[in-house]
């Protein structure tokens, strides 16, 4: 089959590697029918996520049709038409039984679970496509994914719905909406979202249906401000025309938001010599993350209000107004997405209209091009917001 | 345990000590720290022996000693001692104990392991992998068997790598499941076969340990364990 493999930093190859196989009874075989490049592939594609291997097949957004099944598959046939979330889990451990999807115990192999241990105190749940840290599985930007524990993750989707609509179930969607329901939104609050890709576009929206009174995303990117003012209805704020920190505190009467929501994460763009600092902690290695969204928005968000973080962070950060967070007393909520958890409430507002995550799509290519698509995703060129690819 | 305390007749000075000796490392083992800080210098074999009885079990030459001393004679050789934990959830611990209890299971989750053989009652046969294809064997003994809750063990006189553990099922907080501890000890002869064995078995034990408990964890847990194993990738060779 053809897959889309890592070979370094800016280096994506589409290759011919062999089928997938039924490696264990609770696995399926998935025939890919759309496949997305997430704004955290971007991390990976600037060689910012270590022990990923020359080679790795990439690609965590994906769907498709079931064309095989293990010996313990039960409630999916050849033929099924699914959505695969990103995280991997074995739907019978104690963080599966609590909804913390992922944080299975189970699905990061022993090898790769020892390392991150090492780092992270603890294995979360292995990722598709995310590196060996998080389990080293192939992803899905290829023809044909192998799924394992396929009773657990994949979603039916009705023949009615397009791939366009309900592929975004695999991540980005429940990332926005998870981020804001972190956010604990209240009658009256306003919340400020920095990022407006994907996820940040999606997280504005779901701040508007959990009841916030006004959202205002901060971006540079014109084209993505006026989405997120014309979708959406947030207020905008460009960060490289304006002071964020004196402007947020203006717009909300001199309180502050309510609620702050990174949606960028650990390649934020910094501005001046903080952000300067940053580019070169990260590149001598001194620091793996850069923090400016962080930090500005603990010192932005309201005395007692919440800060959380939807954009990745993999290492470590530096200069952390620790002193701001705990003196306002903010509420920090954070976590790669617990995306079972919101599959089906998420497709039923999709299906009775109350969100089309398709309008984010900014270009539909074929599997060969992902190079290209790569390129203009981390670019931001031909206004590029979201690709999609068509193995 | 025989050991029992009577408030009436409180045991001779001489005894204390004895009988101290052994109560504590029965509770070291059966309680809830670490076993290996409590154990500090003394031998894990010395403190199961003391745990079955005081070297009744084992056929050793250090019965006549004091458990302090056999412990802490057995240590001198330089073993290899690793302690690991984890909680299985929705398993009791006689499911689990129910698992461990038939050595022959082992090698499905150690994979260290390439056979198990019961021989009787307490004795089994053990084959391990060893460097360049080799394997090497032992018999072992269970030395301590208490149903539901611990099962220790010990190789016998001639084994190719001395080695002794125990095995612990305790029932977790509320709604947390079942805690299983391995605490385990190699001595790796001297000499070059001690060389590869120590390469085996003391290079990264903790690894060893660790990956046969997540392994035991995700059989009990998902029914399966996690691999990538065989998968395809972009890698020249995996082709």
């Amino acid at each position: 089959m053809k897959a889309v493999c890592w070979h370094g930093a800016m280096d994506m190859r589409v290759e011919t590697v062999p089928d997938p196989t039924i490696l264990n009874p609770r696995d399926a075989i998935i025939k890919i029918t759309s496949t997305a490049i997430c704004g955290s592939d971007l991390h990976i594609y600037d060689g910012f996520i270590p022990t990923m291997k020359a080679g790795d097949i990439m690609g965590h957004e994906f769907m498709g049709e079931v064309v095989e099944v293990g010996p313990n598959v039960q409630k999916l046939k050849k033929g099924d038409r699914v959505v695969v979330p990103f995280p991997i889990s074995c739907g019978q451990c104690f963080f599966c039984n609590r909804d913390l999807w992922s944080l299975c115990d189970n699905s990061n192999p022993s090898e790769n679970a020892g390392l991150i241990e090492k780092l992270y105190g603890h294995s979360p749940a292995a990722l598709f496509g995310y590196s060996h840290f998080f389990g080293g599985y192939a992803g899905g930007q290829a023809e044909y994914a192998r799924v394992p524990f396929a009773d657990v993750g994949p979603i039916k989707v009705p023949d009615g719905v397009a791939d366009d609509q309900v592929l975004f179930l695999s991540d980005i969607l429940p990332t926005g909406y998870m981020a804001a329901e972190n956010c604990n939104i209240q009658p009256g609050d306003i919340v400020a979202i920095w990022g407006c890709g994907p996820v940040g576009q999606f997280a504005i929206k779901s701040a508007f249906l959990l009841g916030a009174e006004r959202v205002i995303a901060i971006d540079r990117f014109p084209e993505r401000l006026k989405m997120a003012q014309e979708m959406s209805g947030a207020e905008i704020l460009n960060y490289e025309e304006i002071d964020v920190g004196e402007a947020l505190k203006e717009m909300t009467g001199g309180r502050g938001p309510d609620a702050c929501l990174d949606a960028v994460g650990l390649e934020a763009h910094g501005m001046g010599l903080e952000g300067f600092y940053d580019k070169v902690m990260q590149a001598v290695r001194m620091e793996t993350d850069r923090p400016n969204v962080l930090r500005q928005a603990i010192v932005s968000c309201r005395k007692g209000g919440t800060v959380s973080l939807a954009g990745v962070y993999g290492g470590f950060i530096d200069k952390v107004p620790m002193g701001a967070a705990f003196n306002k007393g903010l509420t920090m909520k954070m976590g790669q997405t617990h995306v079972h958890k919101y599959l089906r409430p998420l497709l039923e507002r999709i299906q009775n209209g109350e969100i089309d995550p398709s309008y984010i799509i900014s270009h539909r290519l074929p599997l060969e091009d992902a190079p290209r698509a790569y390129d203009i995703f981390k670019n931001k060129k031909e206004n590029c917001t979201k690709v999609v690819l068509k193995p | 345990m025989e050991i029992t305390t009577n408030k009436d007749n409180p045991p001779v000075p001489e005894k204390v000590g004895q009988m101290g000796e052994t109560e504590r490392w029965s509770s070291l083992i059966t309680g809830g720290s670490l076993v290996l800080l409590g154990l500090k210098k003394g031998s894990l074999r010395g403190a199961l022996m003391a745990l079955a009885g005081g070297g009744l079990v084992y056929h050793g030459t250090a019965g006549q000693k004091g458990i302090k001393d056999q412990i802490a004679d057995a240590n001198e050789s330089g073993s290899i001692t690793v302690e690991k934990t984890v909680t299985i959830f929705n398993k009791s611990p006689e499911e689990l104990y129910q698992v461990w209890h038939n050595f022959e299971n082992l090698p499905n989750f150690m994979k260290y392991l390439k056979s198990v053989k019961v021989i009787d009652q307490t004795r089994s046969h053990w084959v391990a992998d060893a460097p360049l294809g080799a394997s090497v064997e032992w018999d072992a003994e269970m030395i301590e068997d208490r149903p539901n809750q611990l099962i220790a063990w010990s190789s016998v006189e001639g084994a190719d790598v001395e080695n002794s553990g125990f095995v612990r099922f305790q029932k977790g907080p509320e709604g947390r499941g079942t805690e299983v501890k391995v605490v385990m000890e190699y001595n790796p002869p001297a000499g070059a076969v001690g060389a590869a064995l120590a390469k085996l078995f003391g290079k990264e034990p903790e690894q060893l340990i660790g990956s046969s408990l997540r392994h035991f964890k995700m059989l009990m847990e998902a029914g399966e364990i996690a691999t990538t194993e065989g998968q395809p990738s972009g890698r020249q060779g995996d082709k």
